[in-house]
């Protein structure tokens, strides 16, 4: 399989990330190749074979239901690139 | 006096118990190698004043008798770490000056023994790359060069700074982490050892995330039971990773020196490449021949799926990746560039702030798992990488302890010679490691000997679940039977 230019934008608006039009070609050059070398997979026999959802074997760990970390909300917004008191700050969402 | 430097971190230990130094000395002496060493660089933050006050702190402990197993001893940390205070970035402009207000829960347990911080060391952004040459500070140089060439070569990634640092003696070791190689390859290009232990055995929490079910930190050291060291207070449970795993931390270095005799060493035949240089091919068989003087015993084993562990990795990695890396929207922490609306700030701030490879993928990430390509791609590779693991339970169930390997399948190369045109070029590089942690095994690279233009090469071992001691015994042997190797100084 492999991507054309509408299917890289239309990634790229998935991904959230902004991709102008002179670098759509390039970009589909690249993940052509990374989609031409996975490709291979296709050839492997998987009938039958559970998909690997946890590479060691291990019970769940649950937490106890209490609450044991909080009131560190100037810790949360200290890096935000801006914030009004305890809040993060961005564009208007809603009209 | 000797240069300070130039100790291993054993070596160190026993200087700073004995009084012979204190570790302020050692810490000073590591940090004027650093200033010298720029042009490497291999430090993206230094912290002379934290760690000097470290020093003078731990220095106290030494003096009454309270030093914990790593007291004193200099470190770099991988800049992939959270360190409370001190800017952390994983070498990407999108976290831009995030300083954490929380340490990571490995150099807690550094700091907690007694190890002194000395900077952040550079790495591929996001970890994403085998060369360190993605990351927002620029390429790192390893310290070795080729016989009678004055070329910078590239020191491997991700975990690149810190395999330059301590094979230029800037450091006497350093943290790492390993997704798909990011440990062992730099340590294979830089006459380093580097293990990478079982997925579980290390905490994740306050590591920066690149693929969540294949990342595990470990130590880039200068000799095997350095590594053995660093590990033992690195590993351990933590309630805050749910993957780690409540096993008790052995003492590592008591398996240094162990015999490895009657031990059965695994050699795959699907490692023979077609076009593997020669020299690579006489390491690898010197390696095994040390082995079988040590007593253990040679069998030759089959790992069918090899040869689809790197593909199967460039799906189920980017695809974690993709997620992962969802949090950096420019709204709560890092890079944010300007737009009128929310989506735009998105994708902006995510355009600017990401470099080439981590953009590209992010977005094959979010392709193998969009609606209608989930199960040929996504799903399909999870099966996949159930048959890679089952190779190798089948493998140690025929009663391997321990499978060899090389390390790489060549040593470093240039900077910007590699990965130009086509990203699988470099992706190659990883076509020993990649496996390992798709298994979640452990795996250490051992400096071996060197290829005919003098650049290191290293061997790789892998073992069974949470058996890192096999590791250590057997890494012993090779490094007792190779000797260690150090780079001559032109920075």
């Amino acid at each position: 399989m492999s991507v054309d230019a509408a299917t890289v934008r239309r990634i790229a608006h998935l991904a959230r990330i902004a991709v102008s039009e002179g670098e759509v070609p390039h970009l589909q050059g690249e993940l052509n190749a990374m989609l031409a070398f996975v490709e291979q997979l296709s050839e492997v026999n998987v009938e039958g074979v559970e998909p690997m959802t946890s590479v060691t074997p291990m019970q769940m760990k649950k937490r106890q239901d209490v609450v044991d970390d909080g009131e560190i909300a100037d810790d949360i917004v200290a890096n935000a690139p801006a914030t009004e008191g305890h809040f993060f700050l961005v564009p208007k969402v809603v009209e | 006096m000797t240069d300070l430097t130039s100790l291993t971190l054993a070596e160190a230990r026993k200087g700073l118990a004995d009084k012979t130094f204190t570790s302020l000395e050692l810490t000073d002496a590591h940090l004027s190698a650093i200033e010298a060493a720029r042009v490497l660089n291999a430090f993206v933050m230094e912290t002379p004043e934290q760690a000097r006050d470290m020093a003078k702190a731990v220095d106290e402990k030494i003096a009454k008798g309270d030093a914990g197993p790593l007291a004193g001893i200099p470190l770099g940390i991988k800049d992939l770490f959270a360190t409370k205070g001190v800017r952390t970035t994983a070498c990407s402009k999108i976290l831009g000056n995030f300083v954490p207000t929380y340490e990571s829960t490995i150099t807690s347990q550094l700091w907690r023994d007694g190890a002194v911080m000395l900077g952040k060391l550079n790495n591929d952004e996001f970890a994403m790359g085998s060369a360190n040459e993605t990351s927002c500070f620029g390429p790192v140089g390893n310290p070795w060069r080729r016989e009678g060439s004055n070329t910078t070569l590239v020191p491997g990634g991700s975990s690149g700074g810190s395999a330059s640092a301590v094979a230029a003696l800037l450091c006497m070791g350093a943290t790492a982490t390993d997704t798909g190689g990011s440990i062992r390859q730099p340590a294979a290009f830089t006459a380093t050892v580097g293990i990478k232990p079982t997925y579980g055995r290390c905490s994740r929490w306050g590591i920066v995330a690149f693929a969540s079910s294949l990342d595990q930190a470990g130590p880039i050291a200068r000799s095997v039971r350095d590594a053995a060291m660093l590990l033992r207070s690195m590993a351990g449970h933590d309630p805050k990773d749910t993957t780690s795993v409540d096993i008790a931390v052995p003492d590592y270095e008591a398996a240094i020196g162990k015999s490895v005799k009657g031990m059965k060493i695994g050699i795959p035949k699907e490692y023979r490449l077609d076009g593997m240089p020669a020299e690579i091919e006489k390491l690898w068989s010197e390696g095994a021949a040390w082995l079988k003087a040590a007593g253990a015993e040679l069998v030759e084993v089959s790992l069918p799926h090899t040869k689809y562990a790197l593909p199967a990795y460039y799906i189920v990695a980017p695809a974690e990746a993709s997620s992962n890396l969802a949090r950096y929207d420019g709204v709560r922490y890092g890079l944010r560039e300007q737009a009128k609306n929310i989506v735009e700030l998105y994708e902006n701030t995510r355009a600017e702030g990401f470099g080439a490879e981590v953009r590209r993928r992010v977005m094959i990430g979010t392709y193998v798992l969009s609606a209608g390509y989930y199960d040929a791609y996504y799903l399909r590779a999870q099966k996949v990488r159930t048959l890679i693991k089952k190779d190798f339970e089948d493998c140690f169930a025929r009663g391997v302890d321990a499978i060899l390997t090389p390390a790489t399948p060549s040593a470093a190369f240039g900077i910007g010679e590699k990965g130009g045109a086509d990203p699988v070029e470099m992706y190659l590089n990883d076509i020993f490691t990649v496996t390992v942690n798709m298994a979640g095994l452990p795996g250490i690279a051992v400096p071996a000997g060197k290829d005919a233009q003098g650049l290191p090469l290293g061997l790789q071992l892998i073992g069974r679940p949470f058996e890192e001691e096999t590791l250590f015994s057997l890494g012993e042997v090779i490094e007792q039977a190779a000797g260690r190797f150090t780079p001559a100084r032109w920075w």
